[in-house]
């Protein structure tokens, strides 16, 4: 695979406040990647610095090969999607479909071809003279993504570009979205803080927190094998706590020793050690690796969730099984459910379910969804 | 290696190439001519610095008859300054009265009656000013519509030209919309949820306007006031038309400097105004900003 | 509304109509009367397109509320612009405080200040008389540019920051952005300020009164002087051609200020075309 865009060590800070913190990051042809992290990590502003609105204090973009540091952005191969689409109000579906197209002097005939085809693209044929304010905003989502693939860049961003739809749609435009990345081949990096977004649609996700790049990779591995404290409980769920390396794949947490499938961390080395709540084994108390005592029961349909305390440490665990606030049980936990993570200065502030409740969770996605 | 941010630069350079001209014209025709008026007040014709213009306003006296005729003197430009405030400050009363319930009423009504009155009371203040008030002298004339009308019911004339009462109405008429249509634009705003909740928790009619619609709608009735206040206080054809110019005000008393070419004077009244008028505004801006706070 | 309220909101009405009324009915009397209604005629309106004087102070009012305008709404615009990209928030402040200065000062001092600066220039030059067609142009400028700046700069706070990004993503330089994309979103601020520049302009006394120089004459002086005098119902047949004008231009503002609603009705008006079509086919 050809590497299409490159940043080298960007930075950037406003008001003397870093908000990227030395990025480094590839992105490949044909890809679809993901900038996935809560609001404020950096994630618009690397997106921003590719598209041109901003440039970087420091470091090096580049673009097939050339340092397009200085390139304004209509000078770019790479097209914008916008959080909330900024359609030309004073223009028709066809005319904004066709507005880089007359930027260029294409012929009426090859414009009329491409506005078209997708239109077509993206179902909305038939729809070339209505007023784009009157439009809903999924039909105002697919001419923003029309508009932006119609001279065919070599890169598409795509800025929370799902954020303003409700639920429904907001699955249809995932399906949707992949489909035309699929169909077009055309590079597509897309920010979101939705996780789940982030991990049903990307090829490669890249988590960011504080100004600076957390992990790289695939959907599985991100989940699988978080690199950090903070990747592990931003993707999903997941009981993080203390723990010492004694030997390759063997691990001591919570006063006992597992085994694990882990290895290459010095010996004695403190760790964190993430489980994850799906992965937790039910059992009766005296058979458990683990034991403790219920303290909430919730039920989620699929499952149950429970909240379980083991010496002080409260863990989630969910489960098919149902079990009552108080019971005594034994946690089983199978090798392969355990990942051991180098500390990190996250170690520490995530994965302990003692002030978990569903509210605050609700709360701090609200939170997050104010964008920067 | 560090960038040199030329797409930034350039958005500077679009920035301060639209900023440019107007703020060269904001400082040489806004700021500097304000610093000729105290410039002018504080120099004498040759342009030395001198107190004489400003102490002028403060000294000046002038001999008048009493109401038992007796001859006594008054102090020309206070008494001028005086009579300039308390004409503008019943005109401004009298405006806001009339005011508020008309715009109140406006508010509460359907959006297309809304707009045709609110465009309705905007027509009169398209008319030259000037005429407006010319033709209110006509109207109030000994021999005017009024008089003729009153006199086909078989009631004696009255006598309005030529009095304060004949002013106060041309002051109102000529800047009632300047009251209107802020205190409008405020209530407009106002959700009537509020009144509703108001209502719903025990304010009867007298209450939901004192405590929540009276309170909301400040800001609107502080900028109608100043709206009406300025204009009105340094009115000088008003006074000249429908006041026969018995009733000297500020604003004459410029306009007569300057037609005598008293210029330094002139600058002097016009500086003390303005100074007047600007310790006035911060002072009514600190108490509804206190208002609005509490 | 309440029959009270109607009661109150129509007198109300007839207090602001009723010198309106007077003038245009005396400007149709046939004799000189401005309070006997003598009989219909266009007499007066006749005689006024037969004083050289007046028609020449239209003239002039005209050309300086066509310049004054233009200028003030070109500068006033650009103004609007930078003041939205202003980042230095000190600055701005600054701004803005000395643009509310010429709507909140009283007239006659902004006239006065305006003619004392003209006036000392002048002497500097050494001209016996200063003020002439260009004093009063700067003098209709400077009052106009607050009302501009203030219509242009909430369409621009509303528009979405994103779509001038968005057309120079597409391929639009800066400038061309600016003209293709951002002038037609705040057109209608611009249209409502340049009409209310106009006709500010075109009514104006009491400034241009301070900074007229003999020379150059405008309406509302001539009406000022002509009022001087015992006036006759040609002034009147006068006024009421001026209200019928700015009358127009505020309905063509007010239509310029709904197109935004009125293609959304198209759309609806064209979907609808497009349905029957179908249906017919």
């Amino acid at each position: 695979m050809n590497k299409i865009i490159e940043l080298k060590g960007v930075s950037k800070s406003f008001d003397g406040e870093v908000v990227l913190d030395h990025i480094d990051l590839d992105i490949y042809d044909n890809e679809f990647l993901t900038l996935l992290g809560p609001s404020g990590c950096g994630k618009t502003t690397t997106l921003r610095i590719i598209g041109g609105f901003e440039t970087a204090d420091e470091g090096d973009l580049i673009f097939m090969s050339e340092n397009i540091n200085d390139l304004p952005p209509y000078k770019r191969n790479i097209n914008t999607v916008f959080q909330r689409y900024a359609l030309f109000p004073h223009l028709n579906v066809y005319e904004n479909i066709a507005f880089p197209l007359r930027e260029k002097r294409e012929s009426k005939a090859e414009i009329d071809r491409k506005v078209k085809e997708m239109l077509k693209l993206v179902a909305l044929s038939g729809f070339e003279n209505r007023s784009v304010t009157s439009l809903s905003g999924g039909q105002q989502q697919r001419v923003a993504i029309a508009r932006a693939l119609v001279s065919n860049p070599k890169v598409l961003l795509l800025d929370e570009p799902l954020a303003a739809l409700d639920l429904k749609l907001r699955k249809d435009m995932q399906q949707e979205l992949k489909k035309i990345q699929k169909a077009t081949g055309i590079t597509f990096v897309f920010v979101t803080h939705d996780q789940e977004e982030a991990l049903s649609m990307s090829d490669t996700v890249v988590v960011m927190a504080d100004g600076r790049i957390q992990q790289i990779g695939t959907p599985i591995d991100i989940y699988n094998e978080p690199t950090n404290a903070f990747v592990a409980d931003f993707i999903g769920e997941s009981n993080i706590v203390d723990g010492i390396m004694l030997e390759d794949k063997k691990v001591s947490f919570s006063g006992h020793v597992f085994d694990c499938v882990d290895s290459g961390f010095k010996k004695r080395e403190a760790v964190d050690v993430v489980v994850r709540p799906e992965d937790v084994d039910i059992v009766s108390e005296e058979k458990g690796m683990l034991k403790g005592v219920v303290t909430s029961v919730t039920f989620l349909g699929v499952h149950y969730e429970i909240i379980v305390d083991i010496n002080g440490f409260k863990w989630m665990i969910q489960t098919t099984d149902f079990v009552d606030v108080d019971e005594h049980i034994g946690l089983y936990i199978e090798p392969d459910a355990i990942h051991i993570m180098h500390k990190s200065q996250y170690s520490g502030m995530f994965g302990d379910y003692s002030s978990f409740s569903n509210e605050l969770d609700e709360l701090s996605d609200v939170e997050t969804e104010i964008e920067e | 290696m560090k960038s040199n941010n030329s797409i930034s630069k350039r958005n500077d350079l679009v920035r301060k190439l639209a900023l440019a001209p107007y703020s060269v014209w904001a400082v040489l025709f806004i700021v500097v001519p304000l610093l000729f008026v105290a410039y002018y007040a504080f120099t004498d014709n040759d342009f030395n610095f001198t107190f004489d213009n400003v102490a002028r306003f403060f000294t000046a006296t002038t001999s008048v008859f009493d109401k038992q005729g007796m001859p006594k003197e008054v102090h020309t430009y206070l008494v001028i300054f005086m009579r300039s405030l308390r004409l503008a400050a019943i005109s401004t009363l009298i405006c806001l009265l009339l005011g508020y319930p008309l715009a109140y009423i406006i508010s509460r009504a359907g959006a297309k009656t809304q707009k045709v009155i609110i465009t309705l009371i905007m027509i009169p203040m398209w008319m030259n000013f000037l005429i407006r008030t010319y033709a209110w002298m006509t109207i109030l004339q000994d021999s005017g519509i009024i008089n003729r009308i009153l006199g086909h019911l078989g009631i004696s004339p009255i006598h309005i030209i030529g009095t304060e009462a004949a002013v106060i109405i041309g002051m109102v008429y000529d800047y009632f919309p300047y009251m209107v249509l802020p205190i409008y634009s405020i209530m407009a705003k106002m959700d009537n949820k509020l009144i509703e909740a108001a209502r719903d928790l025990g304010c009867n009619s007298a209450g939901v306007l004192r405590r929540v619609i009276w309170p909301l709608s400040l800001p609107g009735v502080i900028s109608g006031i100043t709206m009406v206040l300025i204009p009105s206080i340094s009115t000088f054809y008003i006074s000249q038309k429908l006041g026969y110019g018995k009733f000297y005000l500020i604003g004459d008393a410029i306009e007569g400097q300057y037609a005598a070419n008293n210029l330094h004077f002139a600058a002097a009244i016009a500086f003390i105004l303005m100074v007047i008028l600007l310790a006035a505004m911060v002072l009514m801006q600190r108490y509804a900003d206190k208002k609005t706070c509490a | 509304m309440k029959t009270t309220s109607k009661i109150y909101t129509a007198l109300i009405m007839i207090f602001l109509f009723a010198p309106i009324a007077v003038l245009l009915i005396f400007s149709f009397n046939e004799s000189k009367s401005l309070s006997v209604f003598s009989g219909f005629s266009l007499h007066w309106y006749s005689e006024l397109f037969h004083d050289y004087a007046t028609l020449n102070a239209l003239k002039n009012t005209v050309l300086l509320a066509v310049c004054a305008s233009v200028i003030a709404t070109v500068t006033g615009t650009a103004a609007a612009v930078g003041i939205t990209k202003m980042r230095n928030k000190y600055l701005k402040v600054t701004l803005n405080t000395v643009t509310n200065i010429p709507m909140i000062n009283p007239d006659i001092i902004t006239g006065i200040s305006l003619m004392l600066m003209f006036v000392f220039v002048g002497r500097l030059f050494g001209a016996a008389t200063s003020l002439n067609f260009g004093t009063m142009l700067i003098s209709h400028i400077t009052f106009c540019l607050p009302y501009v700046i203030l219509q242009v700069l909430p369409k621009l706070q509303q528009m979405d920051k994103a779509l001038p990004e968005a057309a120079m993503d597409l391929g639009c330089t800066p400038f061309k952005a600016f003209y293709k994309v951002i002038i037609p979103e705040i057109l209608p601020g611009i249209v409502t300020g340049m009409i209310m520049a106009f006709t500010l302009s075109l009514d104006d006394f009491v400034i241009s009164y301070f900074t007229s120089g003999n020379g150059f004459q405008t309406l509302p002086i001539r009406i000022y002087n002509m009022t001087k005098k015992t006036v006759t119902p040609k002034m009147y047949a006068l006024a009421t051609l001026i209200f019928f004008v700015i009358l127009m231009l505020l309905l063509i503002s007010n239509l310029a200020d709904s197109e935004g609603d009125k293609t959304i009705k198209e759309a609806r008006k064209r979907k609808k075309m497009r349905k029957a079509t179908e249906a017919a086919n």
